[in-house]
């Protein structure tokens, strides 16, 4: 029992000592409630303001994310094929794509709440799996679960999966595609075509 | 008329299962692509987005935006009653007989206590809810693999699930022992297929800007789900490239 207690109290010390070094389910339940005070708070994020979402995703979500790990689990085996540049514009290109996804998903906010489940790790752990679950009215909760590795800047997320779907392997099959039609170089055109009529939707939203 | 209908519905399912059998063919040849029936599927899903885009989405959409939120949430909880039936029953053939009682359990509460399911009080009671059906008892058994077939309508499956899904229909309490009205089991069908519709609306902006390959996107996405229901949320790692 001492001994418990003593533990916690030295991980709370080291908690509040650090924050990069904190706790991987305390680092997601945190920057998710901040993000979803935020959205509760903004009309025009909840009447669909996607460059708004787009801005608060960038500043609260992103810097937890560690894309490079991101992009090569979307493209498999053939990451290894890719020159560091060419990985970095993928990197980068998956990035915009993905946080577009990710901002689309908070603009069709409704009184969701999040719920985080029991989580448990080792003193030694570098690769977690964090769950939670969104609860909607009216509506099956729907399992959102993060991949977490430790790195020297903390713990980052390198995968988010919804309902059992990984936003981030789901690509594989459509990036393998690509590159069987047009080499690494032809995918990074593909992502980035396909970013850029996104962007092209957004310009036609905020002339409106 | 119930006659008709019923002779609809077994032709239907013999039709169905017969394609089954012949579709079962190709996919044990290459088990590894998952999707040997690629063309026609993605032929079925054109299809699909075209009934959809004229048909039912537009209907999803009026019914979202006219039932108010309390209304939506009985409806989501009434048929989550019903559906409570097949957890049981799958939970009982898949052998987790705990998880089939927490199914009974929450179904002769939600039926009385929650005024015929309309309010889902066990889960508020702490009984988890359950997600099974008899695609997934099927894979449990041993049918873990199974390819790709995407039905207008019916939408994503493979072959194993639309096995599973007929056999999900006839053990359907919606389905068969309301058949003495086929107006009110009718009603029911309907209103039960345009409410899973509507809450699928935000997921297809979300899909649409996200796929390169919308139909590509919508495979592995329901290939992946499968699988996480498969092993009840918590399926085995995948090997990570990197590592």
């Amino acid at each position: 029992m001492m001994k418990k207690l003593i533990t916690l109290l030295f991980a709370t010390l080291f908690a509040t000592l650090a924050l990069a070094q904190e706790a991987p389910d305390a680092l997601v339940k945190q920057v998710t409630e901040e993000v979803l005070e935020i959205v509760r708070k903004d009309k025009s994020i909840q009447n669909g303001d996607a460059r708004k979402a787009i801005d608060l995703v960038d500043a609260k979500v992103i810097p937890h994310f560690n894309f490079h790990h991101m992009t090569a689990l979307a493209v498999g085996k053939d990451w290894r094929k890719a020159s560091p540049q060419q990985q970095q514009q993928l990197a980068a290109e998956f990035k915009t794509l993905l946080v577009r996804t990710y901002s689309n998903a908070l603009t069709s906010y409704k009184d969701q709440k999040v719920v985080y489940k029991p989580f448990r790790m080792n003193a030694g752990d570098t690769d977690v799996l964090v769950r939670t679950e969104v609860l909607q009215p009216g509506n099956k909760p729907v399992q959102l679960d993060y991949s977490l590795e430790k790195l020297d800047a903390g713990w980052k997320v390198y995968d988010v999966n919804v309902a059992g779907i990984s936003l981030v392997t789901n690509y594989r099959d459509q990036f393998g595609q690509e590159i069987r039609n047009g080499g690494i170089d032809g995918l990074i055109k593909a992502i980035a075509a396909k970013n850029k009529s996104l962007e092209g939707n957004l310009v036609k939203a905020d002339g409106k | 008329m119930t006659d008709k209908l019923t002779t609809w519905k077994r032709r239907a399912g013999v039709g169905m299962v017969a394609g089954m059998i012949a579709l079962a063919g190709p996919a044990l040849a290459d088990e590894a692509l998952h999707d040997p029936l690629e063309g026609f599927n993605r032929a079925m899903f054109a299809v699909n987005e075209g009934l959809d885009a004229v048909a039912v989405k537009p209907v999803a959409q009026v019914y979202d935006f006219v039932t108010p939120l309390p209304v939506r949430a009985g409806v989501g909880d009434f048929f989550g009653n019903i559906a409570d039936v097949r957890n049981a029953l799958n939970n009982t053939l898949q052998g987790k007989l705990g998880d089939a009682a927490t199914d009974l359990g929450r179904l002769l509460i939600n039926s009385t206590v929650g005024i015929f399911g309309l309010f889902d009080v066990a889960s508020e009671l702490g009984l988890e809810k359950h997600d099974e059906d008899f695609g997934q008892t099927l894979a449990v058994w041993g049918w873990d693999d199974s390819s790709f077939v995407f039905w207008p309508l019916v939408g994503p499956k493979t072959v194993r699930d639309t096995g599973g899904l007929i056999v999900d229909i006839y053990s359907d309490p919606t389905w068969a022992t309301i058949n003495k009205s086929v107006a009110v089991r009718n009603s029911l069908v309907v209103l039960r297929f345009v409410d899973v519709r509507a809450d699928l609306l935000p997921t297809d902006k979300v899909v649409e800007e996200a796929a390169l390959d919308k139909y590509a996107y919508v495979r592995d996405a329901y290939l992946q789900r499968r699988r996480n229901q498969i092993f009840d949320g918590r399926p085995p790692r995948l090997e990570d490239v990197l590592d």
